[in-house]
């Protein structure tokens, strides 16, 4: 076990089974929380991981010695993150006309509504980027290590987050949250 | 950097551990992929890369529709059978971390979805733009690549899952989640290649609604909300009305110089219909739809919707008649044909409305449309009126087969109008489709005063039709005009050879009501023209006739089915009065909320000196009220 996950990554993107499945193993609940962030409920999460978990085998060939293996993983993540939420976005666009009723007609009740916390609505609030950029933030990454995975300045996330911040100021202040 | 650190706090209290069993089903996979992966690498090394991308891809859609499956009821069932015992080889395998067992508890689960899972309709789809992410919906997408399911005949056959489906495909809305209706704005036409615009009227006045409580809450509108038409037809004009033994309604055409553009016109058509005779109304049969689940119980909506109707109750004749229908966990008839005198059996019963539990699904609209039959009689006016926060899950399971329903109540001569409560759970794109498609108005009531507006004031354009499926089409003279655009009616285009087929479905007009348009249009050697006139055209015939276009307007007496159609040519020397030059302030103020290319340097304090010289005489306070909105919007858009 002390083999360290850059290794085990390395032995895995040359065909080492064990080393991919011991690396899962290490990395799984990291992911888990990360999809967390990224989708504020757990189903989405669950979903989401599962995304990844199926794609990652293809994914190793990206995967560069000399980075860190939370910084390749929470790469893949926020992409997967992005490609369901533009899968899902094209179904939507799809039911068009009396589709759009389908979509439409499921609205929510209040009882489950109530159940929705203010934080999952909030990370609903933001768009993709500033949501992609909290979720690696809240998850002890410097603006730095976000910015790597991110493939943005780390300029660029600081004002993100600032964004973001001011969004939920706003949030914040219609629902009265205290 | 307090939000953050609250947002912090409180995401990893609620961070879940991950569930177990999903967890060993995750890394299964993972594992699977991973062998099938190296083995088509080993294989796809005598092929080319491409094929072996295309195996990986397509096995993973595969997986991840199973995944999918794992969601709800009776698909869980199936999805379990058929990743278990992959699962379990897998597992046997080199490589696993003795998660077997962790598998086995799957079956619970699938005896737990029956009972609706909160979790699930409380997972927020909708993202804070326009796309609605049809998470839930989109699972019959995932069941349908995969034969082996007999999902799809399971739902079918117990009535009882398909119901827990349907409710656990909820998407939930987050506050500011709305989706609207909306179109591109249109373009600029060339009236040499393209010089006949179709489009149906439209008296749907919600969008103002949406834009005036969203401003008021120090927001500019989402553009998608903003419907430029609505807007404008907001506003009472005083139109010249119709004369005694005319057809029911007149236009009115003036052409005036833009007020954004010296060098474009605008092409203002009103259409007034005629001012009903109150008196002589014919008895109305009314029934009302009233959304009671869980999420009417708020104070802008069920109990402003009961003042609201209260108020409408007031301003009705004895021999009407009142029905509620109220769709919910208490659903049904609840007051059942009630004279209008019989003032205190309504009001209790209006009274007795409680919000609470979740749609129960029994067909609403049905019932509604079942007891206003029972209702009608010759010569009588019945509507449905369906007051909703946009929970539309009225019970008709098939979307189809609910556009054929209320397309066929439509040509019955039942009209349908929907009333939009409360905001954050507000379906528009629905409010609009299901107005549009039942011959009807859709309106959004916010306050008590527009609940006055739409139910007392216009109580006689609102219920009484004068004239249905109503079409305007007008055709540019390409020797005077050169380029055209119709600002507003996105949603309400009609193909052109449209015009003339009666069965194709338009707008109504109510008694009283006026509808405007405006084109801008650019004169043929305007400056202003975007497009270069080609070549080798054909140059348009230069008549003498300074005609600028030909108005055409169609439209069918209340329950006729043929169409009777006015036309006359307009020219440019129309004068432009008050009313259509606020008209224009307004067409403004939404372009500068929609999409402001076409106007130059033209700006709030323009819009708002424009609609401030033209307010004329303002008996209820909308046209100031507008000048105020764009104030507020003025300082919000910096």
């Amino acid at each position: 076990m002390d083999t360290s996950e850059e290794e085990l990554a390395l032995a895995a993107a040359a065909g080492d089974g064990q080393a991919f499945a011991r690396l899962m193993a290490r990395v799984y609940d990291r992911l888990f929380r990360l999809c967390f962030r990224l989708t504020g409920s757990q189903h989405e999460a669950e979903d989401l991981c599962q995304d990844i978990c199926a794609a990652l085998p293809s994914k190793l060939n990206t995967y560069d010695r000399k980075a860190r293996v939370t910084t390749w993983l929470y790469r893949v993540a926020v992409n997967a993150a992005h490609d369901r939420r533009r899968r899902m976005a094209t179904q939507a666009r799809a039911a068009d006309g009396w589709r759009d009723w389908e979509v439409n007609r499921k609205a929510v009740d209040a009882e489950t509504r109530e159940r929705m916390d203010w934080l999952s609505q909030a990370m609903r609030t933001l768009p993709d980027e500033l949501c992609d950029t909290l979720a690696l933030t809240l998850d002890n990454m410097t603006h730095a290590e976000a910015g790597e995975v991110l493939g943005v300045a780390e300029g660029t996330v600081s004002w993100r987050l600032a964004e973001a911040r001011r969004i939920l100021k706003s949030l914040r202040k219609e629902e009265g949250v205290t | 950097m307090s939000e953050l650190d609250d947002l912090k706090t409180l995401i990893d209290k609620a961070t879940p551990t991950p569930d177990a069993a999903k967890k060993a089903q995750h890394l299964a996979l993972a594992q699977e992929n991973f062998e099938a992966f190296q083995g088509s690498r080993g294989r796809s090394r005598q092929t080319s890369d491409n094929s072996m991308w295309t195996g990986v891809k397509t096995m993973l859609t595969r997986l991840t529709s199973k995944g999918g499956l794992t969601l709800t009821t009776a698909i869980v069932a199936c999805g379990i059978m058929i990743l278990t015992p992959a699962g379990q080889v897998l597992l046997d395998g080199p490589g696993t971390f003795g998660t077997r067992g962790i598998v086995e508890p799957a079956p619970e689960v699938v005896e737990a979805e029956p009972v609706a899972r909160p979790e699930d309709a409380a997972r927020p789809v909708a993202s804070a733009k326009v796309e609605l992410l049809a998470r839930k919906g989109a699972e019959a997408d995932f069941a349908e690549p995969l034969p082996a399911a007999p999902a799809p005949l399971a739902l079918e056959s117990s009535v009882g899952i398909a119901r827990s489906m349907e409710e656990n495909r909820v998407i939930s809305q987050t506050a500011d989640t709305e989706t609207f209706a909306n179109e591109d704005p249109n373009g600029v036409k060339i009236a040499a290649e393209d010089p006949v615009s179709t489009f149906s009227v439209d008296v749907d006045t919600a969008s103002y609604s949406i834009i005036r409580s969203s401003i008021m809450r120090g927001q500019l509108p989402p553009a998608d909300a903003v419907r430029i038409e609505e807007m404008i037809n907001y506003f009472p004009y005083r139109y010249p009305a119709p004369e005694h033994g005319e057809p029911p309604f007149r236009p009115t055409v003036n052409v005036f110089e833009s007020p954004w553009n010296a060098n474009t016109q605008l092409v203002h058509i009103g259409i007034q219909g005629t001012l009903p005779a109150v008196e002589n109304r014919p008895p109305l049969n009314l029934v009302f739809l009233v959304d009671t689940s869980g999420s009417m119980e708020d104070p802008v909506k069920l109990p402003l919707l009961k003042q609201s109707f209260r108020m409408m109750l007031d301003n009705l004749r004895p021999e009407d008649q009142v029905a509620i229908v109220a769709y919910a966990g208490s659903s049904g008839e609840v007051l059942a044909p009630t004279a209008a005198s019989d003032r205190q059996a309504i009001l209790d019963a209006l009274n007795n409305l409680r919000a609470g539990g979740s749609t129960n699904g029994q067909g609403g609209l049905e019932q509604a449309y079942s007891v206003v039959e029972g209702m009608s009689a010759d010569g009588e006016v019945s509507r449905v009126i369906l007051a909703t926060d946009g929970d539309f899950n009225v019970g008709l399971s098939d979307p189809r087969g609910l556009e054929d329903f209320i397309a066929e109540k439509r040509d019955s001569g039942t009209y349908l109008s929907v009333l939009g409560f409360g905001r954050g759970n507000l379906q528009d794109a629905t409010m609009q489709a299901l107005a549009q498609n039942g011959n009807g108005t859709a309106a959004y009531i916010d306050t008590l005063s527009e609940a006055q507006k739409v139910l007392v004031d216009q109580l006689t354009g609102a219920l009484f039709p004068i004239a249905d499926d109503v079409k305007i089409q007008v055709e540019f003279n390409p020797a005077k005009v050169a380029e055209y655009r119709l600002i507003g009616y996105e949603t309400r285009a009609l193909r052109r050879q449209d015009f003339s087929n009666d069965r194709v479905d338009a707008g109504e007009l109510g008694a009283g009501h006026s509808v405007t348009a405006i084109y801008e249009v650019t004169p043929v050697g305007s400056p202003a023209r975007l497009s270069d006139p080609l070549r080798y055209g054909a140059t348009p015939a230069d008549t003498d006739s300074d005609e600028l276009g030909f108005l055409r307007l169609r439209y069918k007496s209340p329950g006729e089915r043929s169409s009777q159609l006015i036309e006359r040519p307009f020219s440019a020397n129309g004068k432009a009065d008050s009313e259509a030059k606020f008209a224009s302030s307004i067409a403004g103020f939404g372009q500068l909320l929609y999409d402001d290319s076409y106007l130059g340097d033209w700006g709030w304090d323009d819009a708002i000196a424009l609609a401030t010289a033209n307010r004329g005489d303002d008996p209820f306070g909308y046209r100031q009220e507008a000048i105020q909105l764009m104030r507020l919007a003025e300082s919000l858009d910096n």
